[in-house]
């Protein structure tokens, strides 16, 4: 989901070994999928003309496309597998990620803050930045942003790689080199408009490819209720299978988390900081054909976001019935077993026969594209529209036409895609870059959150206060995760227990620093001048009109939906209490 | 206008589950007639057969819903 909670995925097995083995239909349907994904970048290379083409798919996209590009951005394949293991390590509990880790910030993002993004015209959040609080909190925000997005991309490249090469047997070099070529290829000819035809492509692909799995183990476990019946005859004494009930002290739950970490820090938070802020995904909403298009979109992306455990979440919970005995990474390296971390190629294995198989595979190889597709098409347009854009201008005092920054977007994106290419083998020689990459990523999240939400509900904001609230927030961020390093004893006084393990300090972490950047922002922007109402026209509640929509049924409108979806939401969590 | 005349992504998408639904389900009928070839759990289920129908169902239903010239492009 996000750099500080995507499972770190390690791998053990004896050389020369590989956990399935493809039948030539399996590799006919993977080169298929090649084959079509570069056609549809060809294809649309005719329709890429201007900026807005380019980067923003020519503002023409459908509630329903906007909105499964913007799940399918997310949804990458590290992410399938990654709390796949993680719900075999700590049960139905790896569900918060998507559930009140995802919902909540969906929803928020589509009623309250899309009409602003979207009536503002912006290119980007960076460039929202620019607009409400001036150049030096959009280039500080873009910076980082587009310095974080390609190490991420490269980092996944790499994991993904490692996969394939567990998995399938294939070559490191072979993993990199060709589906970043792919995607770079389809990105540079399509821009944004290639990338969310392929994403929506790899959405369909990755459920058609992945529901197979969760229907045939709930077949051979005898249902939800043998499934619960055997986790609990194969762990006893363990509780994997209850959402909340565990939460209630550090010590209760394998995560070694509490339910005020859960709400306020991954709920509130982390998911608000992820869901509203990160351009990756808010990128592919700024695509939507119109502003009720622009609001629904994140509402059906919850919609379909809720339903992901089904292929993620379940097929872990399975794996505790149907195949107990999965290690660590570590017991697995000390004792040959099999690791849990392979959990999900595992379950891939054991149901899909020839040419289902295949399917599987290429849903985990289409789920890495469309975020590695994801992360080089945001790249490109926060480079070109937020940090050359205003350098070049600056430079050279006059503007030059829209054909120039299409050429330049052409040009970032095979850069970011070789920037990720080296990232990937850097990682490959020190590990821990990893670790330092995604730490760094969650720097960001939280404060941008408290930045962004405060531009556009508090009108009193200013641009000095946008800034130092955006750097305080950031810094006081990496001085907790460095004190924490230095001294782990500090850890007891960040989570406010001594129980509190790596997923607490994050939440926490995150919760600091976004009241850290809220406070500072709001008492330096008491301490300057803020613009008028009229320059915060179609940027802030309160000084802009909003498009009225009592004309419409009420079927029509983005607030029944969400209502309906939050409705289930609520359902869920008793449900599954 | 950019996007006059352009294929939706729905065709697309109906030609590529068109295509895997009939290698599936070839692949399928002939595993199901090798006696020990690339066996799994519940293999009696012929999960393969029935999948690879579904597809071509939907992937036809895609492709004649989204033809070109005949659907909104989107």
């Amino acid at each position: 989901m996000i750099g500080e909670i995507i499972p770190r995925l390690n791998f053990f097995l004896a050389e020369g070994t590989t956990l399935v083995s493809l039948s030539w239909f399996d590799s006919l349907i993977i080169a298929v999928y090649f084959i079509f994904v570069l056609g549809i970048g060809y294809y649309l290379l005719r329709f890429t003309k201007t900026g807005d083409d380019f980067f923003l798919a020519g503002r023409q996209m459908t509630a329903w496309i906007a909105g499964l590009s913007f799940v399918a951005a997310n949804l990458g394949s590290l992410e399938l597998m990654g709390w796949a293991a993680s719900a075999y390590q700590y049960g139905i509990l790896a569900t918060h990620w998507y559930w009140i880790g995802a919902i909540p910030a969906m929803l928020f993002l589509g009623i309250v803050m899309m009409p602003f993004y979207y009536i503002s015209k912006t290119h980007s959040v960076p460039g929202y930045l620019k607009l409400r609080y001036g150049e030096s909190a959009s280039m500080l925000s873009a910076v980082t942003f587009g310095f974080m997005t390609v190490l991420m991309s490269g980092i996944n490249m790499y994991a993904m790689a490692l996969v394939m090469k567990v998995v399938l047997g294939w070559d490191i070099h072979f993993s990199i080199w060709v589906s970043s070529i792919t995607v770079m290829v389809y990105v540079v000819l399509g821009g944004l408009l290639s990338a969310i035809f392929n994403e929506v492509l790899q959405f369909v692909l990755i459920w058609l490819g992945a529901l197979l799995v969760p229907i045939l183990g709930l077949i051979e476990a005898g249902g939800w209720g043998g499934m619960v019946a055997k986790i609990h005859q194969n762990f006893p004494g363990g509780d994997y299978t209850h959402l909340w009930s565990t939460l209630g002290h550090f010590n209760d739950n394998p995560m070694g988390i509490n339910w005020i970490g859960i709400v306020f820090g991954l709920g509130f938070i982390i998911s608000f900081g992820y869901w509203t802020t990160d351009f990756l995904v808010v990128q592919r909403l700024l695509s939507a054909k119109d502003i009720r298009s622009a609001k629904l979109a994140p509402i059906i992306g919850a919609g379909f976001k809720m339903m992901v455990p089904f292929i993620v979440i379940l097929p872990g919970l399975l794996g505790l019935a149907v195949m107990p005995g999965l290690v660590s990474e570590q017991q697995a390296v000390a004792t040959g077993a099999q690791s849990y971390n392979e959990v999900l190629p595992l379950m891939l294995a054991r149901y899909l026969s020839p040419g289902l198989l295949g399917l599987g595979i290429t849903a985990l190889i289409a789920g890495f594209m469309s975020g590695m597709a994801g992360n080089v098409s945001a790249f490109a347009t926060v480079w070109t529209y937020d940090i050359y854009k205003p350098l070049h201008n600056k430079m050279k005092k006059f503007e030059v036409d829209d054909a120039h920054y299409v050429k330049i977007g052409r040009w970032t994106t095979i850069l970011g895609v070789i920037v990720s290419i080296g990232t990937a083998y850097l990682v490959q020689q020190f590990a821990s870059i990893m670790d330092y990459v995604q730490a760094l990523f969650s720097f960001f999240i939280a404060p941008l959150f408290g930045t962004v939400v405060l531009g556009m509900l508090w009108k009193r904001a200013t641009g000095a206060g946008g800034f130092w609230g955006l750097l305080a927030g950031i810094g006081s961020s990496i001085a907790m995760y460095i004190v924490v390093k230095v001294n782990p004893a500090m850890l007891k006084i960040f989570a406010l227990s001594a129980d509190a393990k790596d997923m607490a300090e994050n939440m926490y972490r995150a919760l600091w620093s976004w009241l850290i950047c809220v406070g500072v922002t709001v008492i330096v922007s008491y301490m300057t001048k803020p613009k008028t109402e009229a320059e915060l026209n179609g940027l802030v509640r309160g000084c802009t009109e909003l498009p009225s929509e009592g004309h419409l049924r009420l079927v029509q409108r983005p607030i029944f939906w969400a209502g309906v979806i939050f409705v289930i939401f609520i359902i869920l969590n008793v449900i599954f209490w | 206008m950019v996007g006059e005349g352009r294929i939706s992504i729905w065709f697309f998408i109906g030609s590529i589950l068109e295509v895997y639904g009939i290698i599936i389900f070839i692949a399928s009928i002939y595993y199901a007639g090798v006696p020990d070839g690339h066996k799994v759990v519940l293999d009696n289920l012929h999960a393969g057969i029935w999948w690879g129908i579904l597809l071509i169902i939907i992937g036809g239903m895609y492709l004649i819903i989204f033809r070109p010239g005949k659907a909104k492009k989107s």
